[in-house]
């Protein structure tokens, strides 16, 4: 029998975690961000981490947090206008920094979650992102080579799980979390609801449970909101 | 009188087909949301991983799982569908988006846009705007026409890191309407805002450009 489902955050990072590892993980913004698992992974003290993320978070909440203990020794992001501190940092040569395009970065995700070791895109043809990379023709039209990307752990968010793992996220708190689970070595899912087996709809699974080593009920989370934007109800007459 | 950031974005939204899928960055674009004429269907698509966004929440409406590109709170509509950010790309980067419109720091004559970074200066990253010039079947750039320091933004060729090149066919600013030929084409004046002069925008603009402007 399998058993994935832990207790907390400590428990389920307990023996996965080292120095110089590389960590994927999910989220947008503060959106669909494994909230626990980040604390965990800064109460856990591990360093010189390699981060891929989209990006990393604000100064004081998301990987924002694991920045300012000086955990992190590079970031992998297409993003990270957010964040004061990692400005600092990276303009001050404490902090190494790859920038992919967006659609880059999912894709090579996706890749190194499939087995594909490298692709062909459209996208940085011309720019710094090619320098140094092969680039092909293809019916008239350039192309960079850009290879797959894998962790040796991946941390997503999701909105409910079963304990086989099998999972469903919700609205735009999927964003990165998909590919990451399939890139980790070892991905640890945060759920804001775990179900029995046979609960969740076989036909609206969007993560398949073999992607998933373990499993936490996230708790206490704070799930901030980044930029509140809001219009007036309009009076009723 | 050189258009205001509304006028700009009501002028990009002209460009607009009845049916079109249409992703629009951050600043300025954002307002072509709002200055579409009635009746027409067009559906925005978020970046991160929606099609198909709503107006603003009402306050107290605000659901954390529901933002757009730009962090902000969003609203689900009728036909709204979610999908992961490889989902998003690949709709993106595989020609699928009708339109991208976006700001910039600089175009080229060439159509070559910078957008994404200054060196040594400012620390961002180019989110997915590297994807969108290179996919969406049109690019749509819509700035001021000159620096806060009057410097010209319409240049021979970007000296900032580039976004992409020859991927411009539309420049939109606060004085003009530009037109590329086709990409990497000729770079070709279309309209003036009303008030301006040709003179003012040869002398605003350092891109070697054709006049072509309807009678």
């Amino acid at each position: 029998m399998r058993k994935k489902v832990y207790a907390d955050a400590a428990s389920a990072l307990d023996g996965v975690l080292a120095d110089g590892m590389t960590i994927m993980a999910g989220g947008f913004g503060l959106c669909g961000i494994p909230e626990n698992l980040i604390a965990g992974i800064r109460d856990a003290g591990v360093k010189n981490l390699t981060v891929v993320s989209n990006n990393c978070g604000v100064d004081d909440f998301g990987l924002g947090i694991l920045l300012a203990n000086g955990q992190i020794r590079k970031m992998i992001s297409s993003y990270v206008g957010e964040n004061k501190l990692f400005e600092k940092l990276y303009l001050g040569g404490e902090l190494e920094l790859e920038f992919n395009p967006q659609g880059t970065l999912a894709e090579r995700i996706r890749a190194g979650g499939a087995g594909i070791a490298g692709f062909y895109t459209k996208t940085g043809y011309g720019t710094v992102i090619a320098e140094g990379k092969p680039t092909r023709e293809f019916n008239g039209h350039h192309y960079v080579m850009e290879t797959g990307l894998t962790a040796d752990l991946s941390i997503i968010k999701a909105w409910k799980a079963d304990k086989e793992g099998n999972l469903i996220y919700r609205k735009t708190a999927r964003n990165f979390n998909p590919m990451m689970a399939t890139a980790g070595k070892i991905t640890i899912v945060e759920v804001e609801e775990l179900v029995e087996i046979g609960e969740l709809d076989p036909e609206n699974i969007h993560t398949p449970g073999i992607y998933i080593d373990r499993i936490i009920v996230e708790q206490g989370a704070e799930k901030r909101i980044e930029k509140v934007t809001t219009r007036k109800r309009e009076e009723v007459k | 009188m050189a258009w205001t950031r509304e006028q700009m974005a009501a002028r990009a939204a002209q460009q607009i087909r009845d049916g079109f899928y249409v992703n629009l960055g951050i600043g300025i674009p954002t307002l072509v949301a709002n200055a579409l004429p009635p009746g027409m269907t067009v559906s925005f698509q978020s970046e991160n991983g929606m099609l198909g966004i709503g107006p603003f929440p009402y306050e107290g409406e605000e659901d954390p799982d529901l933002i757009n590109a730009g962090k902000q709170t969003v609203t689900e509509v009728p036909d709204t569908s979610y999908f992961s950010s490889s989902d998003s790309f690949a709709m993106i980067r595989g020609g699928h988006m009708d339109l991208s419109i976006l700001g910039s720091m600089q175009v080229s004559e060439q159509g070559d846009i910078a957008n994404w970074m200054v060196p040594g200066k400012m620390v961002k990253g180019m989110g997915g705007a590297m994807d969108l010039v290179a996919g969406a079947k049109e690019v749509i750039v819509l700035m001021e026409h000159v620096e806060k320091s009057g410097a010209p933004k319409l240049v021979t060729r970007c000296t900032l890191p580039l976004t992409g090149t020859h991927v411009t066919d539309f420049v939109i600013t606060d004085l003009a309407v530009f037109e590329f030929t086709k990409r990497g084409g000729t770079l070709v004046l279309k309209e003036l805002a009303p008030g301006v002069s040709l003179d003012e925008v040869r002398a605003k603009t350092e891109a070697k450009f054709d006049v072509g402007l309807a009678n």
